[in-house]
């Protein structure tokens, strides 16, 4: 604390010199600590990688990282009990390599999905992760997995930037917001007819994403575009119900959760706009439902790239998955199911194909190529899916129905 | 720029006269506190979710499916009223005697009673998260999640101002907050308790040698600051009709800015700087967009404290009145 000495010269060096050396000692410990640590770690990886080649482990661990117990584990429980499905049905078949799925809950915060990531890769020595679930999570997180070289493919991460980042282990099997806004954006100004629109997001690195690429596509198609932001932490959300008012859009489009998107489209209702209301996947759970009451609810649009079993369903395999699915979990297969059980899916072939170390398994998933519940499943060089379909989904009656392909659905 | 603002002045006056109602109501706590205990009792917000969680449970327990109308909308507004007022001024009690009596007692500083409370704070809010939303809500797996409130009355427009839709549920809320307030200042500047509690604040050690019983006047300045937080929470419930274990936290930080910003420690300021920070927000919100809505907000307290560094009223209206 005292940084200037009150005592003579000599004092100062008598006091100085006792200093220096405990500096110095803690300086040689922490040293010697991070050497120690750094050589633990290199031992351990060149341990492992050496143990792939000579003899393959009986167990295999893989991981499943999201928001499973926070505000938007709606979203994120699904995906984990469809790649549960799929690990259940591989390890009853009696394959000579098992696997042991591990969940990591990061509560969608970047932070805390940084630290269990290193968790995962030091301490339980994943082979490949399934996740990080949002997209903010993975820019940070997917960077750790990639500097240990472990394959991950996320079942619902859709910011469009996170292909850009030249990754080499990392994967999505949705389509991005690159994709799912405009397809949007053009379902509202051509099924729905809107010509003016007003785009609210929530400021989030998912909704300000999704929000700009309708944003965007919505004026070339020359839309009159009107915007604004809100906090999805708060709950008053007036002031934007008044922008609303005053600017008499067509459609308002929600770029953000479902959370934030009950509280305002219950607020707008109630302040009789009955402009037709639209968002993106973050809002498809029945959350928005419940956040908004059923009868404010009804009718609200939410476009999504995932495929949802729906009670009507005629595909064969999409129907025993959600057989099987219900009888496991006592629950209907909502959003990302389908696609968590083919993420999960595609690592399950790769190392039942053989691959047990994580780069041989990167290398296998980058040339899978099959048909799974929600799509095809096959990767461009970027981590991209190469199927792109974006589907419309309605709140009918207090429900989530499917109502189609976005580029062919059509309003009733 | 202004057009938003000119254009819609009214819907956006109601507004914040609404949400500013809440904010004075919940400010009131921590003015009182304060007032009293010179403690900034930072477990409050969470005495403002238990607040709309008793609200909440009596309009699950009531089975609401279609909003009420005549006397049993009065009685189940006055349900809702009494047990979030209850369960607040309960828990507020209980607060008191857990978390920070013992600490008075032994003469803690009251930095440690600061952190006593936000770790009461903390706690609370798991409470609710991991066991008491699971179990009486009867939502296994789904305690941190947002929970939907049936609709208790109906929301129709009574009348509009300058293009502002007025609806029965806002004036009952305006009604009741103002109501609530002006009782308490009533009760604290003419009843014998209300002269303890000013007495306490004044000088607690005179007041002792005066027959002030100060734990007496503790707990009762804790079940009053409670009650008027489960009050306001009620009234959040028929508002917003959503509540979730951490919605006492943003609201409590803009109730504890009202506080300030009114003069912490003064009773009417507490409903002024709550009125005030109420507008001030749709204000900015309509000018500059909502995304910027809490940044005028605090950026109006800064300006609001260079000039008048103890807020509006003023810090201390019990001594000015004494």
């Amino acid at each position: 604390m005292n940084l200037i000495p009150t005592g003579g010269s000599g004092e100062r060096k008598a006091t100085l010199r006792p200093k220096i050396a405990r500096l110095g000692g803690v300086l040689a410990v922490g040293v010697a600590l991070t050497v120690g640590l750094a050589a633990c770690g290199g031992g351990g990886t060149e341990a492992e990688g050496g143990g792939g080649g000579s003899a393959a482990p009986s167990t295999l661990k893989i991981g499943f990282m999201g928001d499973l117990s926070g505000e938007n584990s709606g979203i994120v429980i699904p995906p984990s009990n469809g790649a549960q499905l799929a690990v259940d049905e591989y390890n009853a078949t009696n394959p000579a390599v098992k696997v042991e799925m591990i969940k990591y809950d990061s509560r969608a915060d970047a932070t805390t999905a940084v630290s269990l990531t290193q968790k995962a890769v030091k301490d339980d020595k994943v082979v490949a992760m399934v996740g990080p679930a949002f997209s903010g999570e993975s820019k940070q997180a997917v960077p750790v997995l990639e500097e240990a070289k472990i394959p991950n493919i996320s079942a619902s991460a859709t910011n469009a930037d996170l292909a850009k980042n030249g990754w080499k282990y990392w994967h999505r099997v949705v389509p991005n917001d690159g994709v799912q806004g405009p397809a949007i954006a053009d379902f509202i100004s051509g099924a729905a007819a809107a010509k003016k629109v007003f785009v609210v997001d929530d400021k989030s690195e998912y909704g300000k994403g999704i929000g700009d690429a309708v944003r965007a596509q919505l004026k070339s198609k020359g839309a009159t575009v009107t915007d604004d932001a809100l906090d999805p932490a708060a709950t008053d959300y007036s002031s934007t119900v008044n922008k609303i008012t005053s600017a008499a859009p067509d459609a308002v489009f929600f770029g953000g959760y479902y959370a934030g998107a009950g509280k305002l489209l219950k607020q707008l209702r109630d302040k009789g706009v009955k402009a037709k209301f639209f968002s993106g996947d973050g809002s498809l759970d029945k959350g928005i439902i419940e956040g908004a009451g059923a009868a404010q609810a009804e009718g609200a649009l939410i476009g999504c790239p995932c495929r949802i079993p729906t009670a009507a369903e005629t595909d064969e395999k999409v129907k025993k998955f959600a057989t099987d699915y219900k009888a496991k979990f006592g629950a209907d297969p909502l959003i990302y199911a389908t696609e968590g059980y083919d993420a999960m899916t595609a690592f399950l072939k790769a190392i039942g194909a053989g691959a047990t170390t994580p780069d041989a398994i990167n290398e296998a998933i980058g040339k899978s190529d099959f048909q799974g519940i929600s799509k095809q499943i096959k990767f461009d060089p970027t981590g991209e899916p190469s199927a792109k379909s974006i589907y419309m989904y309605q709140v009918k009656e207090g429900d989530i129905g499917l109502l189609g392909d976005t580029t062919t659905a059509q309003l009733g | 720029m202004f057009d938003n603002l000119l254009g819609s002045f009214w819907p956006y006056t109601i507004d914040g006269l609404i949400v500013g109602a809440i904010y004075g109501l919940v400010a009131l706590g921590y003015t009182m506190v304060y007032g009293v205990l010179r403690l900034i009792n930072f477990a409050h917000s969470e005495i403002f979710m238990i607040g709309t969680m008793g609200a909440a449970f009596v309009v699950m327990t009531l089975g609401i499916t279609q909003p009420l109308t005549g006397l049993a909308l009065v009685g189940g507004l006055f349900l809702m009223l009494l047990v979030g007022g209850l369960a607040s001024a309960g828990s507020a009690v209980l607060l008191e005697r857990i978390a920070y009596r013992p600490l008075r007692k032994r003469g803690a500083s009251r930095l440690a009673a600061l952190i006593s409370a936000i770790g009461a704070s903390l706690f609370l809010q798991e409470l609710f998260a991991l066991v008491i939303i699971p179990n009486l809500f009867d939502r296994p797996q789904q305690g941190r999640n947002q929970m939907g409130v049936a609709r208790i009355m109906e929301k129709d427009v009574l009348f509009t101002v300058g293009g502002a839709q007025v609806r029965l549920d806002h004036i009952v809320i305006f009604v009741a907050a103002v109501g609530m307030m002006v009782l308490l200042d009533l009760l604290v500047n003419r009843t014998k308790i209300g002269r303890g509690i000013r007495a306490t604040s004044q000088d607690p050690e005179t007041a002792v040698l005066m027959g002030v019983d100060i734990d007496k006047i503790v707990r009762i300045t804790f079940i009053i600051g409670g009650l008027m937080a489960g009050l306001a929470g009620a009234l959040f419930i028929l508002q917003f009709e959503v509540t979730k274990f951490s919605i006492g936290f943003l609201l409590g930080i803009k109730a504890f800015t009202a506080a300030v910003l009114g003069g912490i420690g003064n009773l009417r300021g507490a409903l002024v700087g709550g009125l005030f920070l109420g507008l001030i927000e749709n204000y900015g919100a309509a000018v500059f967009g909502s995304g910027w809505k809490d940044v005028i907000a605090f950026s109006v307290l800064i300006l609001v404290l260079m000039f008048r560094p103890t807020g509006i009223l003023g810090e201390s209206l019990q001594q000015a009145r004494a």
